[in-house]
């Protein structure tokens, strides 16, 4: 009966270890129910997906409407979510009031854009040096093929809109105001008063005031400014709000580095002799900016997300455009698909950046913080 | 001779012009000098457009248009108002409605905030990752956007006023709004009010007493039960035995909409939560970066000192995580003063919308009215930036 083997010492065959000590089991056990209030949080949580899940999925496949013609036709042939609507309209939705034989000049910009960007953010990429020219020119192209002239049909600027628009405001934006903004964070931690003055009121004026104030003041106020009889296109004058807005944020992100970076280093930098710009081009800003990337790229996402307010003074982005489209009687009432939409398209945009910051953190983080 | 000494002597401080320009010094005064011509030249050429243009247009520069009938209605209005009231009190009630949304959308966004944030701390992988999944959605969308959809769910999604979910006959929700009884105050409700603020010094006081009791003798006293006894105690007897001096007008379900009671009408409600779901995922990563920069060792000590888990959180963990919490609570604060000026997208009426808005197409004093909104703005955030500035400084830790 007894089974008892002898196994001389040090012969004992390893033995599994005891169930719900490993794998799945520990796993499940460990993050579900390792205490009576973690199963309650466990089932409630549960719970409430069961809730929510299977209703927004089946509103958003199962039972929504890909083609249609009108908001009647959608519900006729399903109860969910009517992409019919965005289907037709996804031209508008992108381009805006293009003209449509024109469209192409978009398409080619953005594919331009994608080769600008691979040289500035895959640091891997084969023979990098050599292709950096095209960031360089990139802005210079966009702005020929955008507008036109020099052979190719005028466009006004009135006519963009859409997704192209956000895209306009929000990489226009981000190209000025990292510039402006370092040399506003400089100018704030300056020995010269009337500078550090000058820039401090700079800062906190805009950091003061909502966007839409300023957007406001560009389309309503900004011509008191200048020679009578003068103006300028609107477009242009919402670009330098938003420039001059997101600089000042990024002035607060930068200082904050430069005051994390210990005053040594730029006593160092005087000791070499180096001048004030050396210095600060040489030693200083590279640690700085280097510390501010992730609050550089966040204020990067606000100001990308903050370009939908322009529709408050009548420009045409994906938000201008889904009301101009929802007050077409055909369509009323579809207000949550539309927002859904352009809710999707903002994620994957601000979330992609958001990674990407991430892995650049990582990458950069060359220092021993244990 | 005297005078062949000087060539060798130390040099003179003879003035040059090239010199100036070496010297840290004077450098930086001359470029002073530059930055500030050029500014004041700027400012000139600005403002000298400014009355060129007010001359030009035949308008004179005044802010007397405040005083002049509004002519236009204001959907939901915290003080007395009609169209006959002035552009002034037009601007008030803006401002009224601003900060409404303002301290409402505070509360709210705090309270989700620190919730969502303390999920996302949560050993449990299943609530980690929903309050993971819910952050990263929510701050990657624009404010405007959830504004809309937020609005645009209660306006078209709700029943109409006729088919209202109603809760207890007393709640009723449609797409015109949350209605709930209105409370009507007898002349005795002052009592209760009086009992309320008494309840209040007397908590504070007895809180102070307590501490000063504990640091002289170490005895401990129920500070948390006497604190809510006296505070929210107090008034209920009060209330009670003044004889219940607050009657609830029911709203009722009329033909087109609801009568009676308070409405919270659904631009106010959608503006409230749209900002406040969208400030709580940025808060609620603060909170997490917070209690997560309070090292492990901070409460291990606690623990081998003795002190419940309880008050290890409440002494030790919580107050050295507000520390790294509030500056950037601060901030978030200051957004959603300055998100809700979004409002005109959805017609709410704060400051923008009127001054900033109809009044300013109504009298086309576009300056007048763009100087108003602007100062108030600043005004707002550097009050906010103040008082929070006080309390960090309050609870910051004090070094040698």
């Amino acid at each position: 009966m007894d089974t008892v083997q002898k196994y001389a010492p040090g012969e004992h065959p390893d033995l599994k270890p005891p169930i719900g000590q490993t794998g799945v089991l520990l796993w499940l056990r460990k993050n579900f129910f390792s205490s009576p209030f973690n199963v309650f949080l466990t089932l409630a949580t549960l719970y409430f997906l069961y809730l929510i899940i299977p209703p927004a999925l089946s509103w958003m496949f199962a039972d929504a409407v890909f083609v249609a013609d009108s908001r009647d036709h959608c519900r006729e042939l399903g109860d969910g979510a009517c992409w019919g609507f965005i289907e037709k309209r996804l031209g508008q939705f992108t381009y805006g009031f293009y003209p449509l034989e024109e469209r192409w000049r978009v398409n080619l910009t953005f594919v331009i854009f994608i080769f600008a960007l691979l040289p500035v953010l895959w640091d891997k990429m084969p023979a990098r040096r050599k292709w950096i020219w095209v960031p360089l020119v990139f802005p210079f192209v966009a702005a020929w093929l955008l507008l036109g002239g020099f052979g190719l049909e005028d466009v006004t600027t009135d006519q963009f809109g859409g997704f192209m628009l956000t895209m306009v405001i929000g990489v226009t934006g981000i190209v000025c105001s990292l510039p402006l903004g370092i040399l506003l964070a400089l100018g704030r931690q300056s020995d010269l008063h009337f500078i550090r003055w000058l820039c401090t009121g700079f800062i906190e004026f805009f950091r003061g005031v909502p966007l839409i104030t300023l957007l406001f003041v560009a389309s309503t106020m900004l011509n008191y400014f200048l020679p009578p009889g003068t103006s300028f296109d609107l477009l242009l004058r919402v670009l330098l709000m938003v420039s001059l807005f997101s600089s000042a944020y990024i002035a607060e992100v930068v200082r904050g580095g430069l005051q994390a970076i210990p005053k040594g280093q730029r006593e160092a930098a005087d000791a070499m002799g180096l001048k004030y710009w050396a210095s600060m081009r040489l030693v200083v800003l590279p640690q700085a900016l280097k510390i501010s990337i992730p609050g550089i790229v966040n204020t990067f996402i606000g100001l990308f997300k903050d370009s939908t307010l322009v529709i408050v003074i009548g420009l045409l982005d994906p938000l201008g455009i889904s009301r101009a489209s929802l007050s077409d009687a055909k369509w009323q009432g579809l207000s949550t698909e539309v927002y859904v939409f352009i809710a999707l398209f903002f994620f994957v945009c601000c979330f992609s950046m958001s990674r990407y910051s991430i892995y650049l953190e990582n990458k950069l983080h060359t220092g021993h913080r244990n | 001779m005297a005078t062949t000494f000087d060539t060798n002597g130390p040099p003179k401080s003879s003035f040059s012009v090239s010199k100036l320009w070496t010297d840290k010094k004077s450098r930086g005064v001359i470029v002073q000098i530059i930055a500030m011509a050029i500014f004041c030249a700027v400012l000139a050429y600005l403002a000298n457009n400014v009355v060129d243009n007010f001359e030009d247009l035949g308008k004179p520069f005044g802010f007397g248009f405040l005083q002049q009938p509004s002519n236009y209605d204001i959907n939901q209005t915290l003080i007395e108002y009609n169209s006959q009231s002035s552009h002034g009190r037009a601007a008030v009630v803006g401002i009224l409605n601003t900060l409404l949304v303002a301290f409402c959308g505070i509360i709210l966004a705090t309270i989700l905030g620190f919730i969502l944030g303390v999920l996302r701390l949560s050993p449990n992988w299943l609530v980690n990752k929903l309050a993971y999944c819910y952050i990263e959605f929510v701050r990657n969308v624009p404010v405007l956007v959830h504004i809309l959809l937020v609005h645009g769910i209660l306006v078209h999604s709700l029943p109409h006023p006729k088919q209202a979910i109603g809760v207890a006959d007393s709640f009723f929700l449609s797409n015109r709004g949350f209605y709930m009884p209105q409370p009507l105050f007898q002349p005795l409700f002052w009592l209760v009010i009086l009992a309320f603020v008494a309840g209040l010094i007397y908590a504070f006081w007895y809180k102070r007493s307590a501490r000063i009791k504990q640091a002289e003798t170490g005895q401990q006293s129920p500070v948390f039960w006497v604190m809510l006894a006296s505070i929210i105690g107090l008034p209920i007897l009060a209330y009670f035995l003044t004889g219940f001096p607050i009657e609830w007008q029911l709203p009722e379900q009329g033909k087109f909409n609801l009568k009676g009671g308070m409405a919270i009408k659904p631009e106010f409600l959608a503006l409230w939560l749209a900002l406040s779901l969208y400030t709580a995922a940025f808060i609620a990563e603060n909170v997490r970066s917070g209690i997560l920069a309070v090292s492990k060792g901070q409460s291990e000590a606690a623990l081998a000192l003795g002190l419940p888990r309880k008050r290890t959180m409440n002494l030790v963990v919580i107050p050295q995580a507000l520390r790294v919490i509030i500056p950037p609570l601060t901030s978030q604060y200051l957004n959603i003063t300055k998100n809700s000026s979004l409002a005109i997208a959805i017609g709410y009426m704060d400051i923008v919308a009127t001054i900033g808005g109809i009044s300013l197409n109504q009298t086309g004093r576009e300056m007048e009215c763009m100087i108003i909104v602007l100062s108030l703005y600043l005004f707002f955030s550097l009050t906010i930036s103040t008082i929070m500035n006080w309390y960090n400084k309050r609870i910051a830790l004090v070094e040698r």
